[in-house]
C-alpha cells in the first residue's frame, strides 16, 4: 500500500519536473520556434515517401520533359536538370542530414564524454594527460579540415562522411566535460560520496555525470545543427553522398553550375539547410534554459 | 602518548606538505593524535593550523598531486590507511569512519533527490550489496532520518536539497554519516554554515548519538565552548602540529601551553568582561615557517631553546601533555 503511493508521488514529481522544464522553455517564444520548425522537419522528413508529391524523384529518375522548370503550382520549388521534383529531394535530403546528425552524435557523445569524465576526474595523474593531449591535436585542426582528410582518404560515401565528423567532433565534448568534472571533483559532495565508500563508477557517472547533463544536451542540440552543415559541405564538395541520392548538400553543388539562372536548383536545398540549422540552434538555447541547474 | 594498548586510531608524527609555485608548503609537521574506542575527541587551533588537512589525510581526500606526504602513518585499528589499497579504504570508508563537512549545501549533490543520495549511502554500507532490497533500503533510510530528529521523513526522502533548509540539509549529512560509521565520526565544524541556535541542536544531536551508539568522535572547531561540553579529551594545534593535549576539563581549567592560554583568554564570557585580549600576530607562513618551536615569534615566553629545537611533549600528568620548553622539568 505503502510501495504504491510512494511510487505514485516519484511519478508525479517526475511530471512535475518536466513540466517546470517545459514552462522555462517556453518562456522563450524563439525556442519555441525552433521547436515548432525542428518538429515540421522531421515530421516531413520521416514521412517522406508519403508527403512529398512525386517520391519518384527521390532516386534515379529522369524526365527531361520536365527539366529545369522553375517554381510553379506543380513544382513548387521547380525541378533540376533531370526534371526531378526538388521539393521532394529536399524532404528525402532532410532525412539525410537529420540521420547523419543524429548517428554522428550518438556514436561521439558517449565517447568524448566518458573520456572528458575520466581525465577530468584523475585531473593531474597521466590518464589526464595522456587522453587530454591527444584531444588537444585533434581541437587543434579545424573540424571541417579534418573531417575533409578523413574523408578523402576513405571511400566517398554518406557513412564514411559520418566516420569523419565523428572523428573531428568527439574532443570538443571531452574537453567541456573535463573542466566540468575537474571542477566538480573538489566539490564536497563529490568527496562526501567518497566518504560513503561509493564506487569510482559511481563517483564518474553518477555525482559527477549528473551535474554535465545539463550542458551535454545543449551542447548535442546546438551540435546538431553543426554536424549537419559540416556534412552538407562535405556532400558539397563530392564527399558526401553520393549520386543519386538526395542530399542537401550535394543539391547545392549540382545547382550552383546553372547559377544564377537557374537559381531554385541551388537556392532552395540552401535555404533547406539554413531552416535546420537555425531551427536547432534555437532549440539549443531553449534547451539550455529548461535545463538550467538551480542550486541553493 | 598511550594511554591504552589498542587506540582505535593513531596518527603518528604525520607530515603533509603541498607542492606549489612558491614552493614547499609545510604544513603538518609531524602530529602526534590519537582516539581510543567510543572516545569523544576534540581538536581545536584557529583557522589555517591544519585542522581540516589532518582529518582528510585520515579520510585519505587530499589532493595528492599538490599534497606529498614525506613522513608519517594513520593507523586505524593497526593497520596504516595510507599504505591502503583502494579495496580496503573503500570498505573502511563504508562501514568505519565517516566525515561530516562543514558546508552541508556543498556536501549534497544538487540534482539528486535527498532520498536518491541517501539510500546509495545505504547500499554502499550494506555488506549484501546489490540482494538488499529496496524496501529495506528505504526503510533503513527512514529510520536514520528518524534518528536524526527530521520530522516527516517521507517527505524530506522526496525533496531535492535545495528545497530544505540548513539546519535539515546538515541533519541529512549527519543521517548519510550515521549509515556508514561504526566506528568513528569525524564531525570538522558542523555547525560553522548554521545560525547559532541550529548549531546548537546539531551538537546535542551528535553528542546524543555518540553516546547512543558508542561511537568514537573526533570534532573539530575553533571554537572553545562548542568543544567543551562535547569532548572527553582535547587537542590543541596550532601551525601543523599539537602542542597541547589533556582532559578537556583540565584543559579548561589549566591551559599550560601560551598558546592554549591565549586561545581561552580570547574567547567572549558569559559573566562579562567583554572579549580578551588574544593572541598577537597570525598563523607563520607555511613556506618558511620559524625554526624550532612554530609559536614562537608570537609567544611572550620565548626562550633562546624555542628558535632552535622543536619542542617535544612533556608530560606534565597523567592525561596531561604539553609540547613546550616552560615545561621541560616535568618529565
Amino acid at each position: 500500500m505503502q510501495k504504491d503511493s510512494s511510487r505514485q508521488e516519484g511519478l508525479s514529481r517526475k511530471w512535475e519536473d518536466i513540466r517546470r522544464s517545459w514552462y522555462k522553455f517556453s518562456r522563450n517564444p524563439l525556442s519555441i520556434m525552433g521547436l515548432v520548425v525542428i518538429c515540421i522537419i522531421m515530421f516531413l522528413a520521416i514521412f517522406a515517401p508519403f508527403v512529398s508529391p512525386y517520391p519518384e524523384s527521390a532516386s534515379k529518375f529522369i524526365n527531361f520533359y520536365e527539366a529545369s522548370q522553375p517554381p510553379s503550382s506543380t513544382y513548387l520549388c521547380g525541378t533540376d536538370v533531370f526534371g526531378r521534383d526538388i521539393l521532394t529531394r529536399i524532404f528525402f535530403g532532410c532525412r539525410f542530414s537529420l540521420m547523419m546528425g543524429a548517428t554522428v552524435l550518438a556514436l561521439i557523445v558517449p565517447v568524448g564524454v566518458a573520456l572528458g569524465l575520466i581525465a577530468g576526474y584523475y585531473r593531474g595523474s597521466w590518464l589526464d594527460t595522456v587522453i587530454m593531449r591527444i584531444t588537444d591535436i585533434f581541437i587543434a585542426l579545424p573540424p571541417l579540415i579534418l573531417a575533409l582528410a578523413v574523408c578523402s582518404v576513405l571511400t566517398p560515401g554518406i557513412f564514411h562522411a559520418m566516420l569523419a565528423i565523428s572523428v573531428a567532433w568527439w574532443p570538443w565534448y571531452t574537453r567541456m566535460v573535463y573542466g566540468i568534472a575537474s571542477s566538480l571533483k573538489g566539490e564536497f559532495f563529490v568527496q562526501a560520496a567518497e566518504v560513503t565508500g561509493a564506487s569510482r563508477t559511481h563517483i564518474l557517472f553518477r555525482e559527477i555525470l549528473s551535474n554535465c547533463v545539463a550542458p551535454i544536451f545543449t551542447k548535442m542540440s546546438l551540435d546538431m545543427g553543426w554536424v549537419i552543415l559540416i556534412g552538407a559541405s562535405l556532400s558539397f564538395v563530392g564527399l558526401g553522398a553520393q549520386p543519386p541520392t538526395a542530399d542537401l548538400g550535394s543539391m547545392v553543388a549540382d545547382g550552383s553550375k546553372y547559377l544564377p539562372d537557374q537559381w531554385w536548383i541551388s537556392v532552395f536545398p540552401a535555404f533547406a539547410i539554413m531552416l535546420i540549422v537555425l531551427g536547432f540552434n534555437l532549440l539549443g538555447d531553449g534547451v539550455r534554459d529548461a535545463l538550467g541547474a538551480e542550486r541553493g | 602518548m598511550n594511554f591504552m594498548p589498542n587506540p582505535l586510531l593513531e596518527i603518528k608524527d604525520l607530515h603533509v606538505w603541498f607542492k606549489v609555485f612558491e614552493g614547499i608548503l609545510k604544513v603538518l609537521d609531524g602530529v602526534n593524535f590519537t582516539v581510543q574506542p567510543g572516545e569523544k575527541v576534540g581538536l581545536v587551533g584557529e583557522m589555517g593550523c591544519g585542522k581540516t588537512t589532518t582529518m582528510k589525510a585520515i579520510m585519505r581526500l587530499l589532493p595528492m598531486p599538490p599534497a606529498i606526504i614525506p613522513k608519517g602513518e594513520i593507523l586505524f585499528k593497526g593497520k596504516d590507511i595510507l599504505k591502503m589499497g583502494q579495496v580496503k579504504l573503500r570498505q573502511i570508508r563504508k562501514k568505519e569512519i565517516s566525515m561530516i563537512f562543514q558546508d552541508p549545501t556543498a556536501a549534497l549533490n544538487p540534482v539528486f533527490t535527498v532520498g536518491t543520495q541517501l539510500q546509495d549511502a545505504v547500499r554502499f554500507a550494506e555488506k549484501s550489496g546489490k540482494n538488499t532490497e529496496k524496501e529495506d533500503i528505504r526503510t533503513r533510510a527512514i529510520q536514520v532520518l528518524k534518528e536524526v530528529s527530521l520530522p516527516d521523513p517521507e517527505r524530506v526522502l522526496q525533496n531535492y536539497p535545495i528545497q530544505l533548509s540548513g539546519g535539515m540539509r546538515q541533519r541529512v549529512c549527519i543521517s548519510m554519516a550515521l549509515v556508514s560509521t561504526n566506528e568513528l565520526l569525524i564531525a570538522d565544524e558542523p555547525g560553522t554554515s548554521l545560525d547559532v541556535t541550529i548549531k546548537d541542536q546539531i551538537l546535542r544531536l551528535l553528542k546524543e548519538l555518540g553516546e547512543k551508539r558508542d561511537t568514537s568522535i573526533i570534532l573539530i572547531s575553533h571554537a572553545l565552548g562548542a568543544v567543551r561540553g562535547m569532548t572527553d579529551r582535547l587537542y590543541v594545534m596550532y601551525a601543523g602540529s599539537m602542542v597541547e593535549v589533556a582532559k578537556t576539563k583540565d584543559l579548561f581549567a589549566h591551559p599550560l601551553h601560551p598558546y592554549s592560554q591565549g586561545l581561552l583568554a580570547a574567547t567572549p564570557r558569559l559573566t562579562g568582561g567583554g572579549i580578551g585580549e588574544g593572541i598577537d600576530g597570525r598563523i607563520p607562513e607555511y613556506i618558511n615557517p620559524p625554526k624550532g618551536c612554530r609559536f614562537h615569534p608570537r609567544c611572550k615566553d620565548a626562550m633562546p631553546v624555542c628558535k632552535d629545537k622543536k619542542p617535544p611533549f612533556f608530560k606534565v600528568d597523567e592525561n596531561h601533555e604539553v609540547a613546550c620548553f616552560l615545561f621541560q622539568n616535568c618529565r
